[in-house]
């Protein structure tokens, strides 16, 4: 075959009309694509600005000079989002990592740690995030204990730990995805049981199930949000109170638009690796 | 004698695969296991691997019983090499990760060492330059040859092939007989359940029939292929006669 390639090869007549035939085609789909675009995209603007209350949202929402005098305190809010979610995603899948593979131990031994990894995540993936954020933020300061962190921390301990019930139960799938047959291979080399997790199936485990750990990721990014609820001056709390001195909604918007584009890298990333897994699926052996 | 199974069962719910089956090897020898699918010759390679837990009788290896419960079974496949039918190679490390895996990680040797000897076997069977390929990349004769090799590294006491040629496109089926033929010039000491009896024929020592959970009759290759005693292993053999694979 390669060989073949070497050689120079002239399309013949036939295949010439099928090109120019596609070229065309190709053509005229841009054009519609256009087009089709430019009418839903005008009709969508006269929609909503030709509404009856538009101007009234107009001033409410979308005053630049507000969003412009409170964005540096939302930023600075912001600041705290993003940091709280670089510390409970990474808190987050670790804890998953290790309720989902103890989750999987098999042996009556382990009965009492599966038994409480089962009921953890049944529990927090049932339970309301808001309502974990409450118990966590103000049920334990409650206790009146010595040294009890400050609402931050426990809020976002309550981040965590949800997120990590979600996590772990991707992960288990994806350890029950992949095959018993690669097992019995690392097995039948010698490797033990945690050996054998270790380096053959959590690996693929882990690819496996990237793409829904991305998105769990995603969906953390913006619940961190909810950290407000218990508090500190994140970028909504900051937001709602700029809100409240303007009398204007504009601030949430713009702490909407920074989440936004905070997300945004993770989606794509997120979108490119599914993809990706897809492609390697259908590759299939 | 290398491995001895002594009055092996074993049952799957109701069906019962082995019925007090008997078999043992010598050092050196290669014993060809044949018989129809469901005959239990994977079972049984399954078994003396401890992948599957006998339900009775006893298998010793160089005189140590390794059904005994006490026994750690990691320490038992230290000394046994076992070949898939569907090479399960690692599909997330390379061809040459997946053949040190063991050394290093189970045996302790340095990872260099592992490397140089995992690379000498590859070029010895001339897939040195897949070394760093993904499994994926392979086609099912060289996949089957790289798994063979992570089997064989750490010079087990036996190994175990599990028609390692079933799932080969026939083409491919003769690189991999090559490789075990080697093998056996070696001094490799083999058990290969096969359905290619013309394979058996050429490498075995001896071959065993088994029907119905035990060894029905075995003897040097052209005794039991050639001029079997019992009927059940010449119906046996003159089906796979008819299917045109003898």
């Amino acid at each position: 075959m390669t060989e073949d390639s070497l050689t120079v090869h002239h399309p013949s007549e036939l295949q010439l009309g099928r090109i120019a035939y596609r070229r065309g085609k190709a053509i005229r789909s841009v054009l519609v694509a256009a087009l089709s675009t430019a009418v839903v995209g005008t009709l969508l603007v006269v929609l909503i600005t030709g509404a009856p209350g538009w101007q009234r949202v107009k001033t409410s929402f979308l005053d630049v000079t507000i969003a412009r005098k409170y964005l540096p305190a939302i930023l600075e809010g912001f600041w705290l989002n993003v940091r709280l979610f670089v510390v409970c995603a990474a808190g987050a899948l670790l804890l998953g990592l290790i309720a989902s593979v103890l989750r999987t131990l098999r042996g009556p031994v382990f009965f009492p740690v599966r038994a409480l990894a089962t009921i953890y995540t049944y529990s927090f993936r049932g339970l309301p995030l808001i309502i974990t954020i409450y118990l966590f933020a103000f049920g334990i300061p409650g206790l009146r204990l010595q040294g009890t962190p400050d609402v931050t921390v426990l809020g976002g301990a309550a981040i965590t730990i949800t997120y990590g019930s979600y996590i772990a139960e991707v992960l288990r799938a994806g350890i029950e995805s992949v095959h018993p047959s690669q097992m019995a291979a690392a097995r039948s080399l010698g490797l033990s049981y945690r050996q054998s997790m270790r380096h053959v199936v959590l690996p693929q485990a882990v690819r496996r199930a990237s793409p829904a750990l991305l998105n769990d990721v995603v969906s953390m990014q913006k619940d961190v949000g909810l950290i407000s609820l218990a508090g500190p001056i994140d970028a909504i709390r900051a937001a709602q109170i700029a809100s409240a001195e303007s009398a204007n909604f504009t601030p949430y918007l713009v702490a909407g638009v920074l989440f936004v584009l905070f997300a945004l890298p993770l989606i794509g990333v997120t979108d490119f690796v599914t993809l990706r897994a897809a492609r390697r699926q259908n590759a299939g052996t | 004698m290398l491995l001895t199974c002594t009055d092996v069962r074993k049952t799957f719910g109701a069906a019962v695969v082995l019925d007090g089956l008997d078999l043992s090897v010598d050092e050196h020898e290669v014993v060809a296991l044949i018989g129809a699918s469901g005959s239990g010759k994977s079972t049984l390679l399954r078994c003396v691997n401890l992948l599957a837990e006998v339900d009775d009788g006893t298998i010793e290896l160089d005189g140590e019983e390794i059904t005994n419960p006490k026994i750690n079974p990691d320490l038992v496949r230290r000394k046994i090499g076992l070949v898939f039918q569907s090479y399960n190679l690692f599909p997330h490390m390379t061809v040459l990760d997946n053949i040190t895996l063991s050394p290093v990680k189970v045996h302790g040797r340095p990872p260099a060492e592992a490397k140089a000897q995992a690379m000498e076997w590859l070029s010895r069977v001339g897939l040195a330059d897949k070394a760093d390929s993904y499994p994926d990349r392979l086609s099912g004769g060289q996949q089957q040859r790289a798994a063979i090799i992570r089997a064989l590294v750490n010079s087990p006491r036996l190994l175990l092939l599990d028609e390692v040629t079933s799932a080969l496109d026939p083409e491919l089926v003769g690189e991999v007989l090559t490789m075990i033929r080697d093998l056996k010039g070696d001094g490799v000491t083999m058990i290969l359940a096969t359905h290619e009896m013309g394979f058996a024929r050429q490498v075995a020592d001896r071959v065993a029939f088994l029907d119905r959970g035990k060894v029905l009759e075995q003897g040097p290759p052209a005794q039991v292929l050639g001029d079997p005693v019992e009927a059940r292993t010449r119906q046996f053999l003159a089906r796979i006669i008819e299917a045109g694979r003898l």
